[in-house]
């Protein structure tokens, strides 16, 4: 299994963007380097990443899943589909395969998306390693024994050595990675942006306020909203631990701020310019404005965990049901505006 | 967010780096802007950490006294639980809880031990040994 890896010397140049997120910034620049310029909230928005979901049966560290956009791999395969951009996709059964197809692809000068887990990239600041299975990034060269890197939410370009990444790509439990590896195969000569752009966005909004089942969209918020509210006062660690939670899912997981809000306003902002319709411009300055209490929300939360502020759940749940009813209006003027 | 109001507190965490948020500049429009450090995510990231620290501690006590294994403490060490653990080794939940315990763990397998030390990226020998500190 620890094949030694084959010392290489390539490195293909890729300009490296530093992204808010992880899969939104690898396959915008791997879309980039096939000369195909889209940014980053554009990818986004017309992979329909934006969600919400609470899923109180998956478990981490004993806190339950807050997600603020959907499921990882989704934000790839959505933009692709909607785009007629087919992929290339590839896991493997045994590391050392893994690794050989990895050093083949470079060495044909290919640069390829691959996702691993944050736990095990030696370049990660130690305190921001996770066992999170889902982070995205592009190896662009080798040198030696080391993998060039261009990891989108790093400011600049890294390095790994072989061994953490082979670890990194082939761990096991919950979306394992398999070693997946990925590349744009084939972009079609003409693309109906407008037409990607309008489907996204019925998505998004249809699935934040229409999907009937209350862990999800707006429903998930004001779900969460009164689990706060409920919270039992004598059970303060838990309930502390659980706050911080949900403002790591919201803030710290590469989200751009305001738990992808910040991005998909963005996205809604250039999608006002290409599809002339400003109304989208005036959305986005509303979800902006959600977005600063969904920031003002974590704020409080956390200066609360810390005791810098009295702890108060009926606050936090009123904020956050604040943002759920400005979203609603939000996504149904969205609908209204695109159809 | 405008562009000025993104927080620059210089998380200890972020070692230098900075991370992209977007905001909006003085015409509106929005633009990748750097932060290098916000009071919020600090404090929630710390108290991630400190509740790692504070179950390896436990965990570390437990075994000095007898009744924990040393497995338990480099779990919590390398910021895992015993789901995610019991997920990354293969093992069902139940068999880890068991192997958790002092005298199962010293007498498991090597094809097992195997197992814990590719999950937790130790050497099999390391997974007895409990540091002098935890």
């Amino acid at each position: 299994m620890n094949a030694a890896s084959i010392a290489l010397d390539i490195e293909i140049p890729f300009d490296h963007r530093q992204s808010a997120h992880c899969e939104s910034g690898v396959i915008a620049s791997l879309l980039r380097h096939q000369n195909l310029p889209i940014s980053e909230p554009m990818a986004f928005g017309i992979a329909a990443g934006l969600g919400f979901a609470y899923l109180p049966f998956i478990k981490f560290g004993g806190l339950p899943l807050f997600a603020y956009r959907m499921p990882p791999g989704s934000i790839i395969r959505g933009l692709t589909r909607r785009l007629g951009i087919e992929m290339h996709f590839e896991t493997f059964k045994q590391p050392a395969d893994g690794m050989l197809a990895l050093d083949q692809y470079l060495s044909q000068g290919r640069a390829v998306g691959i996702q691993t887990s944050a736990y095990w990239l030696s370049y990660f600041p130690p305190d921001m390693r996770f066992h999170f299975n889902a982070h995205n990034l592009v190896v662009y060269g080798k040198h030696g024994n080391n993998y060039l890197i261009s990891d989108p939410v790093i400011d600049i370009l890294v390095e790994c050595d072989a061994d953490s990444l082979r670890k990194a790509r082939f761990t096991r439990g919950v979306l394992a990675p398999k070693g997946l590896l990925y590349y744009p195969q084939y972009i079609p000569p003409k693309l109906d942006l407008a037409r990607a752009i309008r489907k996204a966005i019925l998505y998004t909004t249809g699935m934040m306020l229409y999907v009937p089942v209350p862990i999800l969209g707006v429903r998930g918020i004001r779900l969460v909203a009164r689990k706060i509210r409920n919270l039992k006062p004598r059970a303060e660690h838990h309930n502390k631990l659980l706050l911080g939670h949900i403002v790591r899912m919201q803030e710290e997981i590469g989200t751009g701020g305001a738990g992808f809000r910040f991005l998909y306003a963005s996205f809604l902002q250039e999608a006002a310019g290409m599809l002339g319709k400003p109304g989208l411009a005036v959305m986005a300055d509303e979800l902006t404005a959600v977005g600063d209490e969904w920031r003002r929300f974590a704020l409080h939360a956390a200066k609360m965990c810390k005791g810098r502020m009295p702890m108060d759940y009926g606050l936090l749940a009123d904020q956050l049901l604040d943002c759920a009813e400005r979203e609603a209006r939000i996504y149904k003027r969205l609908r209204a505006e695109i159809k | 967010m405008k562009k000025h109001e993104v927080p620059q507190q210089n998380a200890k965490a972020f070692m230098g780096h900075s991370k992209v948020l977007y905001a909006l500049d003085e015409q509106g429009r929005y633009v990748p802007t750097p932060c290098n450090g916000w009071e919020a995510e600090e404090i929630v990231l710390d108290q991630a950490i400190a509740e790692f620290e504070r179950r390896a501690a436990a965990a570390w006590r437990r075994a000095r006294q007898g009744g924990g294994s040393a497995l338990e403490y480099h779990m919590y060490r390398q910021r895992m639980d015993r789901v995610l653990l019991a997920q990354s080794t293969g093992f069902f939940k139940w068999r880890v809880r068991r192997h958790l315990r002092p005298g199962v763990f010293e007498r498991l397998s090597d094809r097992c031990r195997q197992r814990y030390a590719e999950a937790l990226g130790l050497a099999p020998t390391q997974l007895d040994v409990l540091p002098d500190q935890p």
